[in-house]
């Protein structure tokens, strides 16, 4: 088992022959990834690293089943990406694109909660299940196969995670990156719910920053449920400033809730075992799986 | 993106949302001939001297003062413009006041006593959607209002398919305790207020106050707006509103070079690619006994003219006492990150007098190390990122 995305998943590529498009499809391609086409408004007819392009995500799916979508549409037309991959019966769709205007996400993501299908991101590095599928921008090799799960809302913070777990002899089972935007589809406490009810999945790895209350909720959340696996956390972003973006749109400390300190202590409280340093993830998960 | 005062009012003012009116200048003799306009266009005697920084708790340090003739106008306008204000929220050292906002006083006796609201609207992140936060508390700390009397912060909710309703509208201005005109008058504040939010693409509109005069009227006394950056492609008239002077000027530097660059007080500066690696390598750095001298997010391409223009960013700070670079060579490869820091070094000579670290993992890290160990520049390579850690605490020793 695995989540959101695996060896059956047909994925087509939003944005498709654009410069971002083409060539991160034809890394996916390269890594197996089971990419059944592309949309382009206009272009639709044409052929792309020898797929099929559509000018709709309507058309591409009714041609080639597609059920699962990458978006690399600039960021003025990325969030009527989301609702046409909606529209059009997508199940998950997975937006990297970084700089939607905030106005644009929350008609977009309201769009989605109406309709049977899971929003990931914007502005992440999407999601992979090692050996099956690479549905996004990351380093495949990072990823060995296991049964690690991780959430995080950064991306290379992402892959420094794996790869310290893959030092430890482990591999992952998904590894899905939410996203760094204020308003994004899937939750810290969504992606870890996914990962509990995986049945390959033995510890999950949850990486969040400061900014909101995501952390928080899933830490409650997992309490709630009888912390059933063991989850890993670390948080960024102790010595970041109050009240100043850092890089990722939705990192910002607001008030007293949302500081790395703040989420720690949660989380601690709700049983996860948080690591204060950064290098710990992978040693900290090789010694709670025993 | 931040706005002045008086940008913020333009805004909400061509939205229809009332404002206390006001002049811009930049200078006494301009402040005195703003006041002449004002009496002559409001019929006010008095006028508010404010300035204009972006900074809130510019009353407290005395940049906001009341002149009840021409001769004040001019004393009081002549001592804020020039002036280093401190507030609550700035520095110790302030910001330079450029221009102050000459205003209309609109706190003038009649019928009914003048009553001051708070008023916000922004993003409820959890929910994912645009909230209208008020209290009848205004005037004061909105933070200390949420701390001693959080039952008197209201919220309104708006839903993003139908926007906010006149029913919502309504309760507001009940919850306000307002009746007869002031009721109706503070229902046409609100929805012009939502609206000008929603089509400025702003991410935070706070109103504090919102006045209601003794006339009944309701107005926006001051505004403090906030532009969602990534709307401002379909904005370029705000877009020019930025006023660089308000910021720090390594920073717009750093961001003409298309770098993510916070500035902080630290004394080990740092370069990474990505931001929540940033924002861990930050506190790794604090870990290792150091103090992160600032973010900088250097993107996916870090080659050599990238790396340069780091570099340089970095060192402007004096208190940088070592450099902490951490990459993770994903699709973009390490060897070639190496050769970038290389050949960056080399090109700025005897500019570099602190000690760097460069950790280098990810695709071809074991080339990158060895490019680095052999390239004879004083430069200490690592792979794993407790040893980058370790070296800082070395070098700091």
């Amino acid at each position: 088992m695995s989540v959101l995305v695996n060896k059956n998943s047909k994925i087509i590529v939003q944005g498709f022959t654009g410069s971002e498009g083409t060539f991160h499809a034809e890394q996916m391609i390269e890594y197996g990834t089971n990419v059944v086409g592309g949309v382009t408004p206009g272009k639709g007819g044409q052929t792309h690293l020898d797929k099929p392009v559509f000018n709709t995500v309507l058309d591409a799916v009714e041609a080639t089943g597609a059920d699962v979508s990458i978006i690399f549409v600039p960021p003025a037309f990325a969030a009527d990406a989301i609702m046409e991959a909606a529209d059009a019966g997508i199940k998950v769709i997975i937006t990297i694109t970084e700089g939607i205007p905030v106005a644009d996400m929350i008609k977009a993501a309201d769009y989605v909660k109406g309709k049977d299908c899971r929003l990931v991101g914007p502005n992440c590095p999407g999601v992979i299940t090692p050996e099956e599928a690479k549905v996004g921008i990351m380093p495949g090799f990072v990823f060995k196969k296991g049964t690690v799960g991780i959430v995080s809302k950064s991306g290379t913070l992402t892959y420094e995670a794996a790869d310290q777990v893959v030092k430890q002899g482990l591999g992952i089972t998904t590894a899905i990156g939410i996203g760094g935007d204020p308003i994004i589809g899937t939750t810290t406490k969504e992606a870890v719910e996914l990962l509990m009810n995986d049945d390959e999945t033995e510890c999950i790895v949850m990486i969040g920053e400061i900014g909101g209350q995501l952390e928080a909720d899933a830490a409650r959340w997992v309490k709630e449920n009888g912390n059933k696996k063991p989850v890993v956390g670390f948080i960024a972003g102790e010595t970041a400033p109050k009240g100043r973006t850092m890089g990722h749109a939705g990192a910002i400390v607001g008030g007293a809730d949302d500081t790395a300190e703040a989420k720690k202590r949660i989380m601690r409280e709700c049983g996860i075992h948080v690591v204060d340093s950064p290098a710990e993830i992978g040693k900290k998960v090789a010694s709670v799986i025993g | 993106m931040n706005l002045h005062e008086y940008q913020g009012k333009e805004i909400l003012a061509s939205f229809g949302v009332r404002v206390q009116r006001g002049i811009v200048a930049h200078n006494a003799g301009e402040a005195v001939d703003a006041a002449k306009q004002l009496t002559a266009e409001t019929g006010t005697g008095w006028h508010v001297i404010k300035a204009q920084v972006h900074a809130g708790g510019r009353g407290k340090g005395g940049g906001v003062k009341l002149a009840k003739n021409l001769q004040e106008v001019e004393t009081i306008a002549d001592s804020i413009i020039g002036m280093n204000l401190v507030t609550p929220q700035t520095s110790a050292e302030g910001k330079k006041v450029h221009q102050v906002l000459v205003a209309e006083d609109v706190y003038y006796p009649g019928d009914s006593e003048p009553a001051e609201f708070y008023m916000s609207v922004l993003l409820d992140r959890s929910k994912g959607r645009n909230m209208i936060m008020y209290s009848t508390e205004g005037g004061m700390d909105i933070e200390e209002v949420a701390e001693k009397t959080p039952h008197l912060i209201y919220h309104e909710e708006v839903d993003p398919a139908i926007g906010l309703m006149p029913f919502q509208a309504r309760r507001v201005a009940f919850n306000l305790g307002l009746s007869g005109m002031a009721f109706k008058e503070m229902v046409k504040f609100v929805t012009a207020l939502y609206k000008a939010y929603e089509v400025s693409d702003s991410s935070l509109f706070e109103i504090n106050p919102v006045l209601k005069t003794s006339d009944d009227k309701i107005m926006a006394v001051d505004a403090k707006v906030t532009l969602d950056d990534n709307a401002l492609f379909r904005h370029k008239d705000y877009a020019e509103m930025r006023d660089l002077r308000e910021e720090d000027p390594i920073e717009v530097e750093a961001k003409e070079a298309g770098l993510n660059f916070v500035n902080l007080d630290g004394n080990v500066g740092c370069m990474v690619n990505g931001a929540g690696l940033a924002m861990a390598t930050m506190d790794l750095i604090k870990m290792a006994g150091g103090e992160p001298a600032n973010f900088l997010d250097v993107g996916g391409t870090a080659d050599a003219k990238r790396v340069e223009k780091a570099f340089r960013i970095i060192l402007k700070d004096d208190n940088v006492q070592a450099i902490l670079v951490n990459i993770f060579g994903g699709i973009v490869r390490c060897d070639r990150v190496a050769q970038g820091i290389v050949d960056a070094y080399k090109n700025m000579g005897d500019a570099i007098k602190v000690p760097i670290i460069v950790r280098l993992q990810g695709t071809n890290a074991e080339i990158a190390k060895e490019l680095i160990d052999n390239s004879g520049l004083a430069v200490h390579s690592a792979i794993e990122f407790q040893e980058a850690a370790d070296k800082v605490q070395e070098v700091l020793k």
